[in-house]
């Protein structure tokens, strides 16, 4: 059935559109846009004072699946996208079997069209088994349809490893994903170094783990010509360098997440383990540098680094709390309230670092779009209405949120994947 | 003084008012003449239940909670264990909860893991004492080195207190920087800069890696233990430079106010970063120190059970 979208404000940079209109989905494709769209028999959704986006692409998701199903499945991860606006994702390879071989990829894809309710891409890992040690079957696994390569949740320590990853990767046209952390230097830590960790006596991650290898990263990229993606950027330092290194003839584009222009490492005071999570909260001047960066597009991407956590993973001592929060369900609202709200990003912006960059870096052609001939991946979001983050109402099977009972403004309504409505106002199809 | 003691647990000194520590102080006061006694017992927490849980070796905290407790007249449990036998399966909420349906009243408790008592404060009933989270506090080790500055010095406020060696590591640290500038003193730290941590000036205390800074002017020096584990870590080169540079020696007194206290919240490395000769010499209230643990860990006993008394 053809789907009309009436009068939504249609954010959709990529065509130049800012303004109310009208979208008709034809199959699975954006068929038209414009004013007074009529059709007969289409199911038509009334978008008055709505934002009708492309569907947004999460480059960065930990769906636990295989290995750790009672925290994530690539089922409830899909749901919690869809909750939170994403109608396409990248799995991150860190799971149990990793996702290191053409196997365990194609296996993914199969679930997820089984499942059938997002986009659903992975990455494949640089080295087998997240070693560090030895590269992938890194063609076999980009032609099982892996969108880029990373170890992440692992930095690779090794530079001639990763440069020579980057070399290979050259014959692809993607990108490595590049979680960057200096392993020496974080060793033991669990939260920022800095004022917060000398008062509640927890080992310090220094900045300089993250900035070190964003430097070393740089330097391979231009010394290879391969493409890097920094992932989860933190440091004010890294945003000034990564700004600096785009001036040159460099292949290099890099993500922050909600929770890193949101929160502060003073999140963290009496121990809550929610807000454990690598990279860690940084200071007030690396939020606000973050922001810059995002305003100025020196951050290209913003992604959740979705980490579900069970229960006896959080819910214990500090220091053997496992790192990461989920993210998926509070992204939109978080950016939409602290960066769209308060005149950091406009809609436009906001698009582009949540649909367009991310589908542009992993090579997606269709998305990022809301143009005729697009794939017809569309959400729209309804500003007015706000929410209570509630543990039970999550869609995640993991509650690791420092959100929790926190209100947000604005709530995703409808999603549309491959023109089939997959989730509207809290049901999905 | 008006102030009455509210609080559930004794998590840190970072979270009382000056107030709070005053009264804790005052009441210790009152309790340190019964150690004194030939018979040292009195009925206080008679038919209350005092569990020990210690995840790591301690003999001097361990025995003074116990002692407080008993002459005390409360019933008395040690739980020890280390922190990886619970990685068999059991949560240390689990482990709480399970103490906790045994209907005790106080669990003292010490872990390698900052904030594990905060974790178990909210989690179960009975009243945490936090007996050392690892780098994190140690307020009763706090409170007993106030008390033992006031029994010399009549008080607290304006005097220069210097704490001396691995300040990072260090829960003695922290209680005491809360606990003494909470009360009006002067704080100096001192160690290798390796062993201070970043911005430690913004608890309100001045850093200098002179330890004859340190030492002049300063009316009370506390020692800390430099953990013969830290080495080979590269936070220093050698126990002897160490010792050579911050330890406390008859030739650095030289430079120390005649009327200084020296102490050390031990077990103290004799050739570290303390002689023999400063350690037990006449300045040294390090014992005192011990016996004085005593009366504190009375005081807070009573003052925490004396909350679910009320609330029950």
């Amino acid at each position: 059935m053809d789907i009309l979208l009436k009068d939504g404000h249609i954010v959709d940079p990529a065509n130049r559109l800012d303004s109310t209109s009208d979208i008709l989905i034809r199959d699975e494709k954006i068929a038209k846009v414009g004013k007074n769209l009529r059709v007969n028999g289409a199911k038509t959704v009334d978008c008055k004072g709505k934002y009708v986006l492309p569907g947004l692409i999460d480059m960065h998701v930990h769906f636990r699946q295989p290995g750790r199903e009672d925290e994530e499945t690539l089922l409830t991860g899909s749901r919690a996208a869809l909750k939170g606006g994403f109608t396409s994702v990248l799995c991150m390879a860190n799971t149990n079997p990793p996702i290191d071989n053409q196997g365990v990829v194609e296996y993914i894809y199969a679930e997820s069209k089984r499942i059938g309710l997002i986009n659903l891409y992975t990455v494949g890992a640089v080295t087998k088994n997240l070693d560090g040690k030895e590269l992938t079957e890194v063609g076999q696994i980009l032609a099982a349809g892996a969108r880029a390569l990373s170890d992440d949740g692992k930095s690779i320590m090794n530079a001639e490893l990763m440069r020579r990853a980057l070399e290979y990767t050259k014959m692809f046209a993607l990108p490595i994903i590049s979680h960057c952390e200096d392993l020496n230097l974080s060793k033991d830590g669990v939260i920022n170094e800095g004022f917060v960790s000398t008062k509640l006596g927890l080992k310090g991650i220094p900045r300089t783990s993250e900035i070190a290898m964003v430097m070393r990263d740089i330097e391979l990229a231009e010394l290879t010509g391969g493409r890097v993606h920094i992932a989860h950027v933190t440091t004010r330092e890294a945003v000034e360098l990564i700004g600096q290194a785009k001036g040159k003839a460099i292949n290099l584009t890099c993500e922050t997440c909600p929770h890193y222009f949101t929160l502060t490492e003073e999140a963290v005071l009496g121990f809550d383990t929610n807000a454990k999570v690598n990279p860690p909260l940084r200071t007030k001047e690396d939020v606000e540098a973050i922001k810059k960066g995002l305003s100025e597009g020196t951050i290209d991407v913003i992604a959740t680094d979705h980490a579900p956590h069970s229960e006896e993973e959080k819910d214990v001592e500090f220091d053997s709390a496992a790192f990461g929060m989920i993210g998926l369900e509070t992204a939109l609202s978080l950016a939409f309230s602290e960066l769209v709200a308060k005149g950091i990003l406009n809609w436009k912006q906001l698009v582009e670092r949540m649909s367009i960059s991310p589908a542009k870096i992993l090579g997606l052609d269709n998305k990022g779009s809301l143009g005729a001939g697009s794939d017809a991946d569309v959400v729209v979001f309804d500003p007015k209405i706000n929410w209570v983050v509630d543990v039970k109402k999550l869609e995640s099977k993991s509650k690791n949120t420092p959100f929790i009972g926190k209100r947000l403004d604005g709530i995703v309504t409808l999603a549309i994947v491959g023109g089939k409505i997959k989730y509207e106002n809290g049901k999905f199809h | 003084m008006a102030v009455t003691w509210v609080r559930k647990d004794l998590l840190g000194l970072e979270e009382l008012s000056a107030e709070e520590i005053g009264l804790i102080l005052e009441t210790a006061d009152s309790f340190k003449e019964i150690s004194q006694r030939p018979i040292k017992k009195v009925p206080t927490l008679r038919g209350k239940t005092v569990v020990l849980f210690f995840f790591e070796p301690s003999t001097r905290t361990r025995t003074s909670f116990e002692l407080a407790a008993k002459r005390m007249s409360a019933d008395l449990v040690n739980i020890q264990t280390s922190a990886s036998s619970l990685t068999k399966g059991e949560t240390l909420k689990d482990t709480a909860k399970n103490i906790e349906a045994m209907k005790v009243d106080i669990i003292v408790m010490r872990h390698s893991s900052a904030g594990a008592p905060h974790l178990l404060a909210k989690a179960v009933s009975p009243s945490i004492i936090n007996a050392g989270d690892d780098s994190h506090e140690h307020p009763t080790q706090g409170l007993l080195d106030l008390f033992t500055i006031k029994e010399h010095k009549k008080k607290i406020a304006g005097l220069n207190v210097s704490i001396i060696g691995d300040i990072a590591h260090s829960r003695v640290a922290r209680s005491n920087i809360w606990g003494l500038t909470k009360l009006g003193a002067k704080v100096t730290i001192c160690g290798p800069a390796t062993l201070i941590p970043p911005d430690i000036e913004r608890l309100g205390v001045k850093v200098t890696y002179d330890v004859k800074e340190a030492i002049e002017g300063a009316d009370v020096i506390n020692l800390l233990r430099i953990q013969l584990e830290r080495q080979g870590q590269n936070l220093f080169p050698s126990l002897r430079e160490y010792a050579i540079k911050f330890g406390l020696d008859s030739e650095k007194m030289k430079f120390a106010k005649k009327d200084v206290l020296i102490m050390h919240p031990g077990p103290i490395n004799r050739g570290v970063e303390i002689t023999p000769e400063v350690a037990d010499g006449p300045y040294s209230v390090i014992l005192e120190q011990v016996t004085n643990g005593i009366a504190v860990r009375m005081a807070v006993l009573y003052l925490v059970s004396g909350v679910r008394e009320r609330k029950h």
